[in-house]
């Protein structure tokens, strides 16, 4: 069960038009180690994770990545809003302007779209809370890139914080895996 | 856009992040005291927060009480917002 907050989990600025760069932050709205993934990934892996911990774990960091998703389509949405054509014309932003205008879709930068062959459940508790971490830090590595390549200062500020959120995710996956590891040793040995 | 309603909006915001922070925290740390104690004061100071948002701007979910007409509709919607003003 879910219900809709009528707010962002960040208040996210943006201070230019920018097309391009609007076509380069769509990688985290749907590509491989994107949000999208992200949230889908942990919300599906939740049957099988045998530990209370695991399960409240993957619950609310899964409902949490939906909202940076929404934070992701924010930023995209509000880069492109007021962009004349000619803006866009030219940009690596046209060949998705006209297959969707300016909506995000869910697609990587490079255009592939997305699809769930980017996430794993494999109802074995080790193997999906390592996948979980990994993701973690590709999806840190991805922000750093796009960090790397926006001159925006509204969307650097925006992308610092979804960067940051990916460690604290990173520590409480180590923190379930240690759980869970802990758990299995007690079951073998008592 | 209305300056006061992005500054409460905003304050709600960052009581929001508080408590989503600690409750991730304690998913993984359930017996520790300080945490919950930190996390049930802005609960509390959440609720008060949004009470007072929802009388004046409508309700920031569809599980609120409305005035007439039904308000949870009403713009702007997070994605309108303009931060820049707060
Ligand atoms: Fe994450």
């Amino acid at each position: 069960m879910w219900i809709y907050e009528k707010k962002l989990q960040y208040p996210v600025r943006v201070d230019t038009c920018n097309p391009t760069l609007a076509a380069m932050i769509i990688e985290q709205f749907g590509g491989p180690d994107g949000e999208l993934s992200a949230g889908i990934r942990y919300l599906t892996q939740r049957w099988t994770m045998p530990t209370n911990e695991g399960k409240a774990t993957l619950t609310d960091i899964g409902t949490e990545e939906l909202a940076h998703w929404e934070i992701i389509g924010t930023i995209v949405w509000k880069l492109v809003k007021d962009a004349p054509k000619e803006a866009i014309q030219g940009t690596p932003f046209e060949t998705h302007y006209v297959n969707h205008g300016k909506s995000p879709f869910p697609h990587s930068a490079a255009g592939e779209a997305w699809t769930a062959a980017y996430i794993q459940s494999k109802a074995d508790p080790i193997a999906d809370l390592h996948e979980d971490m990994a993701a973690e830090e590709k999806a840190r590595a991805t922000y750093e890139y796009l960090i790397r390549v926006s001159d925006d200062p509204g969307v650097n500020e925006t992308l610092g914080f979804l960067r940051q959120r990916e460690i604290v995710h990173f520590q409480r996956f180590g923190e379930t895996l240690q759980i869970v590891q802990e758990e299995i040793n007690r079951k073998k040995y008592y | 856009m209305d300056r006061e309603q992005v500054c409460s909006l905003r304050e709600i915001m960052e009581v929001d992040f508080v408590i989503k922070e600690t409750a991730l925290y304690l998913n993984t740390h359930p017996t520790d005291e300080r945490a919950l104690r930190l996390h049930n004061t802005y609960s509390q100071k959440l609720k008060e927060l949004e009470s007072i948002y929802q009388a004046k701007y409508g309700p920031l979910t569809n599980h609120e009480m409305s005035q007439f007409p039904w308000a949870y509709i009403n713009e702007p919607w997070p994605w309108e917002f303009d931060f820049s003003l707060c």
